[in-house]
């Protein structure tokens, strides 16, 4: 029986005779593929020949509709980027804005961003690696880890009052302090979780059925993923310690202690593994977190900008200035310097950056989201060559594709 | 580790000569505008270069000027070197007429899709790539949805005209 390796070589030779193929439409709306993606794939009996991805089935226009909205109503349109992991968004927006109107932020701030931010990195991964589980025949881990998604949106709720699509944070800060449910609710997620995700592991890493579906399915090398613009999870599981969290550190990040998994491969098990680890080094930062914010002086959850930051309701129906500067807030009359500024954030499937240009105006005059997921995607074709189809679904799993984020 | 703004300096002076125009940029980020002629020259040399190794592009965007003239529409570059976590940020302009750029997909494959939204967004084709065609919006479309003078609305719709919110 020849091996996978031969028929993947096989695939890649130029010298091979031609055969008549078939064509098989994936999507764009298949049950198996997670979201709205569409593959047309070119087939060799079980084989994939090539495959050719269709993306925009749900482009809603952001950056045009960004170059019409002040800077704090654009806040939503980045929960709907990658809506497994809003707080990030919504974070990574609000430092772009920082950097541009020069806001330094409170350290509590900081670390309450970190917080939610490593929150959002565990819902993340989790949801990618049991539905990994679950497209290699393992619903039993996913049915097990998907209620402590659960107990996080729940922390999320208890912040900022929505569970999906966040819209958590202001300019400068939060819109209210943690509460302590907040931290109640934290810390008995991070007492249960563990557990749960010790047992999980157990399920699957070192399962003969999950490793032989994922070992050597869909590998990329280091110097192909550099070129196709690889960041995240997904390059660390060829080799390469790239994290924007210690590269350019953001929200004091610099001041955490946490290791960065890397892989060998970059196949899918080595992305599995690399997210498995990931949880555990965002669970030491999100305890962290928790010890560094109990240390602050508490009560400080926004900076001190009278300019960018809505006054509290009170002062504005008391007091004259607070009224004033909720005007100027609300009908976007307030002063936002000329310039340009490129802020990156480690989003839980890569570096999500914000590219926005100022013209002075209250909206930004032009607006670019970097989205990892779109980058990214372009290698698929590449990674199933060769490959057989069951494993396509597998690769576009593991890999962490978000239709909201690839079309924008 | 840091490289200092002028050894930047120095190396893209290399790549293309006096042709780059340094733009102050007040939030540190080392920032040239340079001629389209010269710009897959300079970026292969700062590509290949194995000292500076700047070999990601970060990221690639359009952005529309109707005021300049004969500079309309431009596309802006930011490249990074992992390893000395640098950034510089390209910028090159073309005229509206004829908007054609290189394009880098020869250097980075990543730049592929990256270009096909920057030519359904703004039109600005680019000399050289492989499969130049729509990504987000239908292949059917006419208009190129990001330049300034596209409405964000549709100006003809009725629904909307409604003496109760005075439109």
């Amino acid at each position: 029986m020849r091996t996978n390796k031969e028929y993947i070589a096989d695939f890649h030779n130029p010298d091979m005779p031609d055969i008549p193929y078939s064509t098989l439409n994936l999507g764009p709306t298949h049950p198996a593929t997670h979201g709205i993606f569409q593959n047309v794939l070119k087939m060799d009996g079980e084989r994939i020949v090539d495959a050719e991805q269709t993306v925009g089935y749900i482009h809603r226009a952001f950056e045009k509709i960004a170059e019409r909205r002040p800077l704090y109503q654009i806040t939503p349109l980045t929960d709907r980027l990658n809506y497994c992991s809003a707080p990030i968004n919504n974070t990574g927006w609000h430092l772009a804005v920082e950097k541009l109107l020069g806001i330094q932020v409170p350290k509590r701030v900081d670390y309450m961003r970190v917080m939610i931010m490593e929150l959002a990195r565990i819902s993340d991964h989790l949801i990618c690696n049991s539905i990994l589980g679950v497209d290699t025949g393992a619903l039993t881990g996913f049915t097990y880890v998907y209620q402590y998604r659960e107990k996080i949106y729940e922390i999320y709720e208890e912040i900022c009052g929505a569970r999906l699509t966040t819209n958590m944070g202001r300019i400068g800060g939060f819109e209210r302090d943690f509460s302590p449910k907040v931290f109640e609710l934290t810390k008995k997620f991070l007492v249960e979780f563990p557990k749960i995700w010790r047992e999980f592991e157990s399920l699957l890493s070192r399962n003969r059925i999950f490793m032989d579906r994922t070992i050597d399915t869909g590998p990329i090398s280091v110097e192909r993923a550099l070129n196709y613009g690889f960041t995240g999870p997904n390059l660390r599981a060829t080799g390469i310690d790239y994290d924007i969290r210690t590269a350019d550190p953001y929200c004091s990040y610099e001041e955490f202690k946490f290791d960065i998994p890397v892989g060998t491969t970059g196949d899918t098990y080595d992305r599995f593994v690399v997210r498995n680890e990931e949880i555990w080094q965002s669970l030491s930062l999100v305890e962290q977190a928790i010890r560094k914010i109990e240390a602050c002086e508490p009560g400080i959850y926004h900076a001190d900008e009278d300019h960018y930051y809505l006054p509290p309701k009170k002062e504005v129906y008391r007091n004259m200035e607070a009224l004033i500067y909720h005007f100027k807030i609300i009908m976007g009359e307030i002063e936002v310097p000329a310039g340009e500024v490129y802020r990156a954030v480690e989003g839980a499937n890569g570096e999500l950056g914000f590219y926005l240009v100022s013209d002075g105006g209250r909206s930004p005059y032009r607006l670019h989201f970097r989205r990892p997921c779109f980058i990214y995607y372009q290698a698929f074709p590449e990674m199933i060559r060769g490959q057989l189809l069951s494993d396509a679904i597998v690769v576009m799993s593991s890999l962490n594709v978000i239709a909201g984020e690839l079309d924008a | 580790m840091a490289l200092s703004h002028e050894e930047i300096l120095a190396h893209i002076q290399a790549g293309c000569g006096d042709t780059a125009v340094v733009i102050p940029d007040s939030y540190g980020v080392v920032c040239v505008e340079v001629p389209t002629q010269q710009l897959f020259r300079l970026v292969n040399h700062l590509f290949k270069d194995q000292h500076f190794k700047f070999n990601i592009l970060t990221d690639l965007c359009g952005v529309h000027y109707p005021e300049q003239k004969g500079k309309e529409l431009g596309v802006v570059y930011h490249i990074q070197s992992m390893i000395h976590r640098a950034m510089i940020r390209i910028k090159v302009f073309a005229p509206i007429e004829n908007p054609e750029i290189p394009s880098l997909t020869g250097i980075y494959a990543m730049a592929n899709w990256m270009e096909r939204e920057t030519y359904d967004f703004f039109g600005i084709k680019f000399a050289g790539h492989p499969n130049l065609k729509r990504i987000l919006n239908m292949d059917e479309m006419i208009d190129f949805p990001l330049r300034r003078e596209f409405p964000l609305e549709d100006p003809f719709r009725q629904d909307k005209a409604d003496y109760q919110f005075g439109r």
